[in-house]
């Protein structure tokens, strides 16, 4: 069975760790971390993902410009985003989603909420 | 032979084969006659071993009722069991929902934990606290405060969502700020309250055993929390401890490297 390989990408080492946490209970999936959106770049760009966690407010570039920089490559349509950020207006989930993000969760986080939007977005039972 | 002869054997023929047909039918008819009353013997002995009287037949439909009844029992016994059965399984469901609920909660308290003793450096531990603030509890304004025991002032040193400048200098014992600290009793009001810096919405007294180490003091919580979980008192009361415990030892540390990078440079300057 094919892995689907995730990566995180969020400057704070205590919400890498939770959401790391969160989606070891997925079977079959590999979790990379990138600590801001350049990092998340390189990181894009060189290997393939299913799926992408990112968070908005971060140094050097932000969640925003990343998710846009994706989605202008033709490589990486298909590759599923979800932001995680503090940010709870509607207009900031709009521009996500405007974007290209997939799914737009706020802070703080439970596990299991993160669990079953990552399940949904790979198609995971 | 003559025709006549002939025409009288002919005849003899066809009444004997006609006979002989006959003779086939006859058969079939008593080998018909036969079963049919094979059968009627039978269905005349089903119905004289069913009932050869009225009590006879009293007897067999009380044991029909009996059967009926005791089939009629064991069904209710089934349909308890697989109510006893659901409801078991909805308990399950239910604990099932408790246990992870209580799963993602411990993971939140041992992350936060694990990160504060991750580091001996006080602005590392400091940017820990905030981010244990901001994304787990989820509040959008607030002030980490370091106590000085000899001036017993409490100096705000990290925030969020105001400027540092912003946020008075309390005194231990004096405002509400103080007097959490003093006491070492967290406590939080409705955090729908208006912006006051002077009297936060909660306060989160940072103290090692009696020795008060500073607090948090919480004004605004983000757009989308709506107010507070059990999961935040229990974030409270780790942070009232854990925070303390990391900043005390940050602070001890700094200290110590201080004092030793001058003993080191004296002794270098001595054994020059």
């Amino acid at each position: 069975m094919d892995r689907h390989r995730i990566l995180i990408v969020e400057d704070s080492p205590t919400m890498r760790q939770l959401l790391v946490f969160a989606l070891k209970r997925l079977k079959n999936a590999d979790v990379v971390e990138a600590q801001d959106g350049m990092d998340g770049l390189r990181k894009v760009t060189s290997d393939h993902f299913d799926l992408a966690l990112v968070d908005i407010n971060m140094p050097v570039m932000d969640g925003l410009k990343l998710i846009s920089l994706i989605r202008g490559e033709d490589n990486l349509k298909g590759m599923r985003i979800c932001v995680i950020t503090t940010e709870g207006a509607q207009e900031d989930r709009e521009r996500a989603l405007a974007l290209g993000a997939d799914e737009y969760l706020t802070k703080p986080i439970q596990a299991n909420r993160v669990l079953a939007i990552a399940k949904s977005l790979l198609k995971i039972e | 032979m003559s025709a006549e002869e002939t025409e009288l054997l002919r005849k003899a023929e066809e009444f004997l084969a006609l006979f002989r047909k006959g003779a086939d039918f006859t058969k079939e008819l008593l080998r018909e006659n036969e079963k049919l009353r094979r059968q009627l013997v039978a269905v005349e002995d089903r119905q004289n071993s069913a009932a050869q009287s009225d009590v006879e037949w009293a007897k067999l439909r009380s044991e029909l009722l009996g059967r009926i009844q005791s089939l009629e029992e064991e069904k209710q016994d089934v349909l308890q069991r697989l109510q006893t059965v659901e409801e078991e399984n909805r308990q399950f469901a239910a604990r099932y929902l408790e246990v992870e609920e209580e799963n993602n909660n411990l993971a939140n308290l041992y992350i936060s934990s694990f990160q504060l003793h991750s580091t001996l450096n006080l602005s590392e531990v400091l940017k820990i606290v905030v981010e244990i603030v901001i994304n787990l509890i989820g509040a959008e304004r607030f002030a980490i405060y370091i106590a000085d025991e000899k001036t017993r002032a409490l100096q705000p040193v990290a925030c969020e969502g105001e400027p540092l400048s912003a946020f008075p200098v309390a005194r231990i014992g004096e405002g509400p700020i103080g007097e959490a600290v003093e006491s070492g009793e967290t406590w939080c009001s409705d955090p729908g309250g208006g912006l006051d810096l002077k009297r936060p919405i909660v306060c989160i007294p940072l103290r090692l055993e009696d020795r008060p180490i500073g607090a948090i003091t919480i004004y605004a919580l983000l757009q989308q929390k709506q107010g507070f979980t059990p999961l935040d008192d229990e974030l409270f009361t780790l942070l009232g401890g854990h925070a303390a415990t990391a900043i005390f030892a940050a602070q001890l540390y700094g200290l110590s490297e201080r004092k030793l990078n001058t003993i080191q440079g004296f002794i270098d300057l001595l054994t020059k």
